[in-house]
C-alpha cells in the first residue's frame, strides 16, 4: 500500500494495522524519516516538500511491486509526506512484513534508499534568523546507495 | 502539450505549467528547451545548466534526446530529493 498525504500519521497504529490480518508473518521492519533540526550547520526553521502529483503516486507504486517481486513479502507500505514540515516531523515511513526478518529488512531498505533517488520529492529548507531559503542536493552517497541495488 | 516546472525550476521561470502548442521543428526534448530558452532570458537562466536539470515524459523519466509528441505531459525539475 502506498499514501501520499500532508497529515502525520500514527506508526504504532500503521504497523498494526499491516499485520493484523495475518497470522504468518513472522517479521515486520520498519523505517521512519524525520526533519533533523541542523542541516549544513545551520538551525532548520521549516522544510517544505513539494511533489510531483500523478507521478509520485505512481513511482511510489512501481517501487513497492518490484520489492514484491523480489522478496517474498506478506505486507508492505509506503506513507510520504509533503508540504511545510518541522524539526522532529515525520517524513516518511516504509514497512515491510515477511515470514522471516531477512526479507523484511532487506526490502525495508531497498525501499528508503528507491525513495532518496527516484520519488519525484524536493526539499526546500528555511533556516532560523536568515532570510534566504536552500533547496536541498541529492548526494553522491543517495545515488551510490540506490546503484548498489541496481547492480544485484 | 503540457509542461510543469518543479522546485527551483519553477521559481525560475515564475510559473507551475503552461500549455504549448508544439510546432514541427520540435521533436525532442532537447528541441523543446531550445524552444523554451528562445523565449525570454528567464527561460534560458532557467535551462542554463542542463546537468542539474532532469525531465520525464509522460510521469516516466527521460533522456534529453527523447522524441516528443502533441499530447505529451512533459515535467522539468531538479536531481529528486526524497525520503
Amino acid at each position: 500500500m502506498i499514501r501520499v498525504q500532508h497529515q502525520d500519521f500514527d506508526p504504532g497504529k500503521e504497523l498494526q494495522d499491516l499485520t493484523s490480518n495475518n497470522k504468518n508473518i513472522g517479521g515486520l521492519a520498519s523505517f521512519i524519516g524525520l526533519v533533523r533540526e541542523f542541516s549544513n550547520d545551520q538551525k532548520l526553521d521549516s522544510m517544505t516538500l513539494e511533489h510531483y502529483p500523478g507521478m509520485t503516486e505512481k513511482m511510489l507504486l512501481a517501487i513497492e511491486s518490484q520489492a514484491l517481486n523480489q522478496w517474498p513479502l506478506d505486507a508492505s507500505l509506503i506513507i510520504h509526506r509533503y508540504g511545510c514540515l518541522n524539526p522532529g516531523d515525520r517524513i516518511v515511513m516504509v514497512a515491510t512484513a515477511s515470514s522471516h526478518r531477512q526479507a523484511a529488512l532487506e526490502s525495508c531498505t531497498f525501499l528508503i534508499d528507491w525513495l532518496k533517488t527516484e520519488a519525484p520529492f524536493w526539499k526546500l529548507e528555511k533556516y532560523k534568523g536568515i532570510e534566504t531559503y536552500e533547496w536541498v542536493k541529492p548526494t553522491s552517497k543517495d545515488t551510490q546507495k540506490t546503484k548498489r541495488w541496481k547492480s544485484r | 502539450m503540457k509542461i510543469l516546472y518543479f522546485a527551483w525550476i519553477r521559481e525560475k521561470v515564475g510559473c507551475e505549467s503552461e500549455e504549448i502548442s508544439l510546432s514541427e521543428e520540435i521533436e525532442t526534448v532537447n528541441d523543446l528547451i531550445e524552444w523554451i530558452s528562445s523565449r525570454e532570458p528567464k527561460y534560458a537562466n532557467a535551462f542554463s545548466d542542463l546537468r542539474a536539470v532532469r525531465v520525464a515524459v509522460n510521469m516516466e523519466f527521460a533522456q534529453f534526446d527523447k522524441r516528443i509528441k502533441n499530447n505529451d505531459e512533459i515535467a522539468f525539475f531538479p536531481p529528486i530529493t526524497g525520503g
